[in-house]
């Protein structure tokens, strides 16, 4: 009885928590179809006056700032992702094989942008965007604009956590691997793409997601580097702050998506899961059959 | 071809975009207008007011740190003492609020504490509002790694502990909380130092009366606009960098079980 | 099954977004813009920085089909943020649209390109009275052409506040603690703090201007909180009692929510002009002088104004704007009002004082 009792409150708990983290989740998706409409303008702002049901707000991302800066999002996380992985394997590859001294001084720098908060991460680049921006002014010279500013920072923060993910796995992986194969005769790059790269593949790709994470989900460093164009983070700050507000629709269409994609990878794994869990059993059953 | 070849792009992108960058604060903190002067730096240390919001930022980082752990270890207690398939249905629940917009999720929160609960914004005051919603976008981030450390403990242990006549605290206590400590400490990190600097939270949560730390920096770089704030904001800066380094330092060395990285901080 | 029901309700939001997509609201087009050859195709882009909800969004959509100019716009809550903008090497924006004191500055510090006024036929349309007190800050009218002006005021709300505001003292009051909202602006906050105390706007007296950071300290347990172009919604929702607030802001508030009141208090306050100017790192000035010119059509101005609310100096938008607007007092403050306000100037290198006093103020707010 008191077994059962502490078994229900343990839900009661985990139930009430994975409410509360997804409150305002739930409330921006109730109020994405309210109408905000006040005259001529659309008032974000007036969330929490429910005025009436509307799907104008799901028509209107799609041709707001708010659509293009989702876009830009994952633009930026996109490209930025793929060459942090990119740069940051050939370097966990290249450390490895360095002398102890030498790697550890460059693994203490890279773990420097790990360390340092956003905000000084953000400041260092906007000082050095707009000093290297203003000598190619001087030089008469185009300026550096938004998208390649947002690249170099997003690159720069991500790369660290490749290589961190990718040098346990290469200390998993055989020292031999690279010299063997060069030995059966390949070129230093088949070598690598063909024996080193496949063995470190996990830790490849969670690196690559760990970098995509970091590029999606920044806001500090964003908010300093751009002028012209807003990753979703900072257009949502800056609307925050503003008149109009932020168009709640957002919520719904990266909150679907999402866990549409988390649930069939989760479903897939239990499901797995079960079948390796009935197929064991059964085995179990034969074995004791079997005793019989 | 040597390997260590492949690291040499890396090599040059990180002096080019992590070191030489870094220089810029330091240039920065002692430079107004392209002259060498050490009056702001100078001033901006012996501003008590700074050292009052860095100090009152700590402590407000240390409550996000503390209420975040006693709500995030029995979470993740309990989804270790689960069956995995359950659990690991139950933790991407935890986890996916986490790939959204963390802007975007305090906006709302600002919403509802406006219209939807006036009374618990009145309850809690400013300041209990921000800590909440500091806290409602940390959690996740406590969760994590306890999970992952406790979800792995030896069960054996446990039984053994028992079997030796432990009963259940005293089995807790004694062998669940110590093998759960890096997990503790890597939690403690990945949410005490980010809430040190966070400044959204407390701008859209506190109607611009609740100034923290990120808040100064904010306000040196983007909104005073006299010739020598970008000194103070770089200060600042360097005072925040050292005092990170210096608690990194501190949890790096209670967590033994660091592998990666080097021996510095 | 689970995987089903998303698919489905994807699919069903997929469905409502298309349907919503056509059914966009008519919009009532009360000023035309037929002439389709007075601009000519100028093409590049143009980035505009300027405040929050300034223009006619439209305004810039009908702009970029006649020129085939792809506007870039970029708000920004405050005259100080615009400054760190347009004096940074690496600017970017090629028409902006700041206040006096700023215009004031950004001459003295060469930031700006002269006008050149046989690109915008449309100036005339502005009143000469107002390009005269433009030359208070930008002699000859050479760098800035008026874009609004209006003043700054009490927004109050007449079910919450039951005695006559006429005064800054009520924003002092604590019986209307927690429900008072201040401007998040160094020169319209600490300016209100002095002209309470009785000194000047432009005050070049460090001791005043810390007498006035003072008051503002000692206001801050009644304040609900600090904010810019956040404060009209909060006020519109009756969250609040009592605001800072410019006059477009209030005239829309008080558009939106009839109990709500503007004053401009009896010690006197601020009368403020945002003109649009060119930095001189512009890169597209045909662009730029076009739009200039564009936004002054009278037809143009007379349905910017609707949208912003705004006093437009343009005398063609007034003669075509409804009477119900041009009479309202806030829109067309009297003359005995505009008497007792004063304009903002640049303060030099004092402005320092002011923006040691406001840091302090600023840190003081986050430590209760």
């Amino acid at each position: 009885m008191v077994k059962k009792a502490v078994r229900s409150l343990k839900y009661v708990y985990l139930g009430l928590m994975v409410f509360f983290l997804y409150i305002p989740i739930i409330y921006l998706i109730v109020y994405s179809f309210n109408d905000f409409t006040v005259g001529r303008r659309v008032a974000y702002a007036n969330l929490g006056k429910w005025k009436g049901f509307t799907l104008q707000n799901y028509a209107n991302l799609f041709s707001g700032e708010a659509g293009s800066s989702l876009l830009l999002t994952l633009e930026i996380a996109a490209i930025s992702s793929i060459i942090a992985t990119v740069i940051g394997t050939a370097a966990a590859i290249g450390i490895y094989a360095m002398k102890k001294r030498t790697r550890n001084l460059i693994l203490n720098v890279s773990e420097l942008p790990m360390v340092n908060p956003d905000l000084v991460t953000g400041i260092t680049f906007m000082m050095l965007f707009a000093f290297v921006n203003s000598v190619l002014v001087k030089l008469g010279l185009k300026q550096v604009g938004d998208i390649p500013k947002l690249l170099i920072a997003h690159i720069s923060f991500s790369i660290p956590y490749v290589i961190f993910s990718v040098m346990p796995r290469l200390r998993q992986s055989s020292d031999m691997l690279y010299e063997a194969a060069m030995d059966l005769g390949c070129s230093p790059l088949q070598a690598l793409f063909k024996a080193v790269i496949p063995d470190i593949m996990p830790g490849i790709t969670s690196g690559f997601i760990m970098a995509l994470t970091m590029s999606l989900d920044d806001f500090v460093v964003s908010y300093f580097v751009s002028d012209l164009k807003s990753v979703l983070s900072v257009y949502i700050y800056s609307s925050a702050r503003g008149a109009k507000g932020v168009n709640p629709a957002l919520a719904t269409v990266i909150f679907i998506p999402l866990v549409t994609l988390l649930l069939i990878v989760n479903l897939r794994r239990i499901s797995k899961e079960r079948e390796y869990e009935i197929q064991s059993k059964k085995v179990k059953l034969k074995d004791k059959g079997g005793n019989l | 071809m040597k390997r260590r070849v492949f690291a040499y792009p890396y090599v040059v992108w990180m002096i080019l975009f992590i070191v030489i960058p870094m220089l810029f604060i330091f240039y920065y903190a002692v430079n107004v207008n392209g002259q060498f002067t050490l009056t702001k730096f100078i001033a901006t240390l012996k501003d008590a007011g700074k050292w009052k919001v860095l100090w009152a930022s700590v402590v407000m980082a240390f409550k996000t740190t503390l209420i975040c752990l006693l709500l995030a270890y029995p979470i993740a207690y309990i989804l270790s003492n689960m069956k995995k398939s359950v659990a690991g249905f139950i933790s991407v629940l935890f986890f996916v609020p986490m790939w959204m917009n963390f802007v975007l999720r305090t906006y709302a929160w600002q919403a509802i504490l406006e219209y939807l609960l006036p009374d618990l914004k009145k309850f809690l005051g400013l300041e209990g509002s921000v800590l909440m919603v500091l806290v409602y976008d940390f959690l996740p981030f406590m969760i994590m790694p306890l999970y992952n450390t406790l979800s792995k403990l030896d069960k054996s242990l446990l039984e053994a502990s028992r079997d030796l006549g432990a009963n259940s605290a005293v089995t807790f206590f004694r062998v669940v909380l110590p093998l759960s400590v890096p997990g503790i400490v890597s939690g403690i990190t990945m949410v005490f130092i980010p809430a040190i600097t966070a400044f959204t939270v407390p701008a859209l949560i506190g109607n611009g009366m609740y100034h923290l730390y990120g808040n100064e920096i904010e306000l040196a770089f983007k909104t005073l606009s006299g010739q020598g704030d970008y000194a103070v904001g770089s200060t600042l800066s360097i005072i925040l960098l050292i005092s990170v380094l210096v608690s990194t330092l501190i949890m790096n060395h209670f967590d033994k079980d660091q592998q990666q990285g080097g021996q510095l901080w | 099954m689970l995987k089903k029901l998303l698919a489905v309700a994807l699919a069903v939001i997929m469905i409502a977004a298309l349907a919503a997509c056509g059914k966009k609201t008519e919009e009532e087009a009360d000023y035309s813009f037929a002439d389709g050859d007075q601009y000519e195709y100028i093409g590049g882009t143009l980035n505009i920085l300027n405040w929050g909800e300034y223009i006619d969004e439209e305004l810039i959509s009908i702009f970029e089909e006649e020129t085939g100019v792809k506007v870039t716009y970029v708000e920004m809550t405050s005259n100080e943020e615009m400054l760190i903008k347009l004096r940074a090497a690496d600017c970017v924006y090629d028409l902006c649209f700041p206040s006096d004191y700023i215009i004031e500055q950004l001459i003295a510090n060469d930031l700006l390109l002269p006008l050149d006024y046989s690109k915008i036929p449309n100036a005339k349309n502005i009143q000469p009275r107002v390009m005269k007190i433009a030359e208070g800050f930008d002699p000859g009218n050479k760098y800035s052409l008026p874009y609004f002006w209006g003043t700054v005021g009490i927004l109050y709300n007449t079910k919450l506040v039951d005695e006559p505001v006429d005064s800054w003292d009520i924003l002092w009051n604590e019986k209307y603690a927690g429900q008072i909202w201040q401007y998040d602006s160094v020169r319209d906050a600490i300016g209100i703090s002095l002209i309470r105390l009785g000194y000047d706007i432009n005050t070049r007296n460090p001791d005043e201007v810390n007498a006035a950071k003072d008051e503002l300290i000692k206001q801050i347990p009644l304040l609900k909180g600090r904010g810019t172009d956040d404060i009209r919604t909060n006020m519109i929702n009756e969250q609040a009692a009592l605001a800072v607030i410019y006059s477009g802001d209030a005239y829309e508030c008080c558009d939106s929510n009839n109990d709500l009141a503007y004053v401009v208090p009896k010690e006197g306050s601020n009368v403020w002009f945002d003109n649009v100017v060119i930095p001189k790192t512009a890169k597209n000035v045909e662009a730029a002088h076009a739009f200039i010119n564009f936004i002054n059509d009278a037809n143009l101005a007379a349905r910017n104004t609707e949208y912003c609310f705004y006093s437009t100096p343009n005398q063609g938008a007034l003669d075509l704007l409804d009477e119900d607007f041009t009479s309202n007092e806030i829109f067309n403050p009297t003359d005995e009002t505009l008497a007792r306000c004063a304009v903002f100037h640049d303060l030099g290198d004092f402005v320092e004082v002011f923006n040691r006093a406001w840091d302090e103020y600023v840190s003081a707010t986050g430590v209760h």
